[in-house]
């Protein structure tokens, strides 16, 4: 530690303050100019041929809001101090304090980069919904610790503004520790670590109220107290109630509403960072904050849609699940008899359509199917069938999975349609082979309206002249629990077996 | 069972009842299938085809002694006689005008099936040889009124003078009406068009022509136009010569099925039409068609030049292809008879479909069968339409219920978000503004996303929420080392989401790409 002790640590005090004022002034233009950036990323994002530059136009903004907040973190950690070495008194530079600083955000960079490029080069294309979750959980994670330091630094006192900052603190930790647990939870569920199976305890509603009551109580406790050790009670307890919280919401939930979830979470990380924004008094983590939470919420209503449910159904659980449902499996009904068909049945057949539609699922991610797929849309349309993809909005495990898998094996997306595009010329096509989809081709959404999945829009795969199903065996519903009348149709076979397998089976029979 | 494909006798029959494509189909059902040599030569479906098809090429005696016959016309005496008799025969029988071949039939103890008595329902349409010939009948009209008028049917502006379109009319709008419509406007011909059943509008306009009403009305109950009376008919005969005399081509598809066709256009309308213009009688027959002066299989000139074309043979004239569509409609039927694809017959009398093709079983006269009642356009239209309408009434009286229920929770929302901001600090202010444009701005701008794009929003979204770091590096230069250690933590987390979210939302982004690079 150098001492500036004597006339000059005034002027040396004034400079710093100049400094600092001009790195305040400096960080507001990065920060307006990143929160632009940002929504330029997002409307980017929205389009194909503009979706890159929207990447690139959020790593820009990153880049620009990083620099600016090391340089006013780092201004603010050569803050001179008042000290009184026993020879004399004055402000002194803390030059270590300033070192340390930016080498614990360097180091945290490069761990942090080092660990998530490594991820992000890694992931199979069918562990997306994993990875996303994963990341969900850690904005969630990240949320909590800014809430603690937050608390820590400036723990209760009198006043209107710090029980202001006391209650931002403590809605960042609850928001941020639901989408902790509820990320991890959706995680183990999508790498199957976990059953799919929704948990349904008896009461869960009234469990989960009770949990948001109590946290709320919490809150209002970390509000009255004063001191540090006096908050961190009801702040600690808060933690631990929220982590619970957000488990258990995610574990009621089955895996056929995991689209739904994995938005719901998107949505949930954004609004833990705006919080941690208020905590700070920060604009630009409140931008950002609000923009990913509130797009996370239309993805969700989107997705919702797709399944024809209300969100909060979905977010109450217990739909869904590995399984039958109990009630869907009480009143089964007899649709006959199924018929099965060959690979080289399956072969012969293609070989004489002229239009071909695949409409895939969540199965085809499983089997790693999407490689002889593509390859054997190739095939076709090297030998002149008309071969597109009809994907259902809520097909797969998260928004838009089957399109970044098809996108994997090279597939057009101009060769990718949406269920809305097709739905009317299904009677026009030869063929429809569907790839591990269940619910979404379920006719019974249509023609029973007492079936678990009535009004859901489903693809009208049955209107085709045949309709091939890919599917592992018979015994295995779909997520909703519910027997498929399409899999007894007279133009329906199903090709039982691995998908991947049987899709090879074809492509080596043409 | 083995399956024989005869060589058709009449001399203007130029189809056959199996295509090699067709033939094989057979085969795949689990048939033998065989042909008379030179059966499909007037079609241009040689010998030579059939054999790379696999199918073996026979004498007449061995297609005729198969275990089942297919054929487009009933036969003649000196092939039955070589049919077995627990032999089916399918082909076209026309039963409801030919009593005499059903006893025939039966005192041979044939089965046999017509193609064209299938039911008009949805599911029998793939099956239906009536549908599918007349389709091309329709078509082929239009071509032989083409042929035979002296004037082009699209209009142009030319350097020597402007060409009006020539005017179409069609009278009866069932599927050869339809064919006709269409190809004559693809044409570029004026069509229009009538019918006595008033929901084929839609139909007409929906390929280019004018629906031209009369003062007629038929409910339809299966799918088939049925006789007027007499009082009708001398009300639409008069709309008929009316446009008949503005028209250049007049087609006339007036068939009720099992009678002697309706007559349409009397002497006196034909006298009234322009010289040159051509009537195309879709429904000429040995008892007569829909004009007075339509020959049977003959092209008739008038005094006045108009020329009434009476071919019955129409679809004929498009062998290849109307042996194709036949021979589908025959491996339709199989599919249907033949369940478990193993090549053996089962005629299930309880399927209204097959039921209401058999003409004779083992013998026993089966005609006429029960009536099927459903309908190709009428009443419950559209089961699906219905089933929806019930669906979304089910869904309204569901929500009618506690109306409160529904937005009370909005306004306990907006109330305390009024409560926030009233008693938030001065401070605060400012950052609900943000806060709450930033959510506006959010919605906006996520509205139009494609839904390919879903997964890499979402990602890139993961990456911006790493923005939390700024909060831990403005902690990270506390003084106290446990806010220090937290803080580094937060900062190594949200960096993992900054990177890892950028580089996997590029790496999604340069796998999407276009099938043709522009």
């Amino acid at each position: 530690m150098e001492l500036l002790i004597d006339k000059s640590a005034v002027a040396q005090y004034e400079q710093h303050m100049a400094i600092l004022q001009g790195a305040v002034s400096f960080q507001s233009l990065a920060y307006i100019a990143a929160a632009l950036l940002f929504i330029l990323a997002l409307a980017g994002l929205s389009k194909q041929r503009s979706a890159r530059n929207g990447n690139f136009a959020g790593i820009a903004g990153m880049v620009i809001a990083l620099v600016a907040t090391v340089v006013i973190a780092l201004v603010m950690a050569m803050e001179p101090e008042f000290v009184n070495t026993g020879e004399g008194s004055g402000f002194a530079i803390t030059a270590t304090g300033f070192w340390i600083a930016f080498l614990l955000i360097v180091v945290a960079l490069a761990i942090g980069g080092a660990i998530g490029i490594f991820k992000a080069k890694h992931v199979k294309m069918t562990e997306m919904p994993e990875l996303v979750a994963m990341l969900h959980s850690f904005v969630g994670a990240a949320a909590v610790l800014v809430g603690f330091c937050s608390f820590i630094t400036d723990p209760g006192a009198e006043g209107a503004e710090n029980a202001w900052h006391l209650g931002e603190v403590g809605l960042a930790v609850f928001i941020g520790a639901v989408t902790l647990t509820g990320s991890v939870v959706a995680y183990l569920k999508l790498s199957a670590k976990i059953s799919g199976r929704p948990l349904t305890l008896p009461g869960r509603n009234a469990i989960n109220a009770a949990m948001i009551v109590v946290s709320i109580a919490l809150i209002v406790w970390l509000i009255n107290t004063r001191g540090l050790d006096a908050g961190l009670v009801p702040l600690i307890i808060l933690t631990v109630v929220s982590l619970v919280l957000g488990a258990h919401l995610v574990l009621a939930i089955g895996g056929g509403d995991m689209p739904v979830v994995v938005s719901m979470l998107n949505s949930y990380s954004g609004w833990a960072a705006a919080m941690a924004g208020f905590t700070l008094g920060n604009d630009l983590l409140i931008i950002t904050g609000a923009l990913v939470g509130s797009s996370g919420a239309y993805l969700s209503y989107i997705m919702c849609q797709g399944m024809n449910r209300s969100f909060i159904s979905v977010i109450l659980g217990g739909f869904g699940g590995d399984g039958a449902t109990p009630a869907a499996r009480a009143e089964e009904k007899d649709y006959g008899s199924y018929t099965e068909a060959t690979a080289e049945e399956v072969a012969a057949l293609l070989k004489d359509a002229k239009r071909v539609v695949i409409a895939p699922g969540y199965g085809m991610a499983v089997a790693q199917a999407q490689f002889p797929v593509a390859d054997l849309t190739r095939r076709l349309q090297e030998a002149g069938t008309d071969v597109v993809f009809a994907v259902h909005p809520v097909a797969g495990r998260m928004p838009g999975h089957m399109n970044v898998l098809l996108a994997e094996a090279k597939v057009p997306y101009d060769n990718v349609y949406e269920m809305d595009e097709v739905n009317d010329d299904f009677g026009e096509v030869d063929v429809v082979l569907v790839i591990g989809a269940n619910d979404t081709v379920n006719p019974a959404a249509e023609t029973e309206p007492d079936s678990p999945i009535a009004g859901m829009p489903v693809m009208h795969v049955w209107e085709a002249e045949k309709v091939i199903v890919f599917k592992r065996g018979m015994g295995n519903a779909g997520y909703a629990g519910v027997q498929n009348p399409l899999f007894f149709n007279d133009n329906t076979d199903m090709l039982l077996g691995d998908a991947k397998a049987s899709v090879g089976a074809i492509v080596a029979a043409l | 069972m083995r399956i024989g494909i005869p060589k058709e006798a009449a001399p203007d029959q130029t189809r056959v009842a199996a295509t090699p494509d067709t033939a094989k189909k057979l085969q795949k059902l689990g048939y033998e299938v065989c042909i008379q040599a030179g059966a499909g030569e007037r079609a241009t479906y040689f010998d030579d085809q059939y054999v790379e098809a696999g199918i073996a090429i026979v004498d007449a005696e061995e297609v005729w002694g198969s275990d089942i016959v297919i054929a487009l016309d009933p036969p003649e005496d000196r092939q039955l006689d070589l049919m077995r008799k627990d032999a089916v025969l399918v082909s076209r029988l026309n039963p409801g005008i030919h009593p005499d071949l059903i006893q025939d039939l039966s005192a041979r103890g044939l089965t046999a099936i017509s193609m064209d008595a299938v039911p008009r329902i949805s599911r029998a349409q793939s099956i239906d040889a009536r549908s599918s010939m007349t389709n091309l009948s329709g078509y082929r009209a239009v071509i032989e009124a083409a042929e035979a008028l002296g004037r082009s049917f699209g209009g142009q502006m030319t350097a020597a003078g402007k060409i009006p379109p020539s005017r179409v009319y069609v009278i009866g709008v069932g599927v050869a009406g339809l064919s006709a419509i269409g190809t004559a406007s693809s044409m570029g011909a004026d069509v229009y068009a009538t019918d006595v059943r008033p929901e084929v509008y839609d139909q007409v306009e929906s390929l280019g022509g004018t629906f031209v009403e009369i003062p007629v009305k038929q409910q339809s109950e299966d799918g088939y136009a049925r006789a007027m009376t007499e009082e009708e008919a001398k009300l639409a005969n008069a709309v008929y010569a009316e446009e008949a005399a503005k028209a250049d081509v007049v087609i006339t598809t007036a068939m009720v099925a099992g009678r002697t066709p309706p007559l349409l256009l009397d002497e006196n309308a034909i006298a009234h039409m322009k010289p040159g213009s051509v009537i195309v009688d879709l429904g000429a027959s040995p008892e007569g068609g829909n004009t007075s002066l339509t020959e049977y299989n003959n092209v008739y000139t008038t005094a006045n030049g108009v020329t009434i074309i009476g071919y019955t043979n129409l679809p004929s004239r498009l062998a290849g292809q109307a042996s194709q569509l036949y021979g589908q409609n025959i491996v339709n039927f199989f599919k249907l008879a033949t369940p478990d694809k193993d090549g053996k017959l089962m005629l299930n009398e309880d399927d209204e479909i097959i039921r209401g093709m058999t003409v004779t079983l083992d013998g026993a006269i089966m005609w006429p069968p029960p009536p099927v009642k459903v309908s190709a356009q009428q009443v419950p239209a559209n089961p699906k339409a219905a089933q929806a309408e019930a669906i979304t009434a089910q869904a309204i009286a569901a929500d009618e219920t506690p109306g409160w229920r529904k937005w009370w929770w909005k306004v306990a929302a907006v109330f305390l978000a009024a409560l926030l901001v009233l008693f938030a600090p001065s401070s605060m202010q400012a950052h609900f503004i943000v806060f709450a444009l930033a959510v506006v701005v959010g919605f906006y701008v996520i509205t139009g996303v494609s839904h390919s794009l879903h997964t890499p929003l979402m990602s890139v979204t993961n990456a911006i929420s790493g923005i939390i770091i700024v909060g831990a590096m403005l902690l990270v230069c506390s003084s106290n080392p446990v806010v220090v250690i937290l803080a580094f933590v937060a900062m190594v987390i949200a960096s993992i989401n900054i990177f890892g979210g950028f580089m996997v939302t590029h790496r999604m982004l340069s796998m999407f790409q276009r099938s043709s690079e522009d």
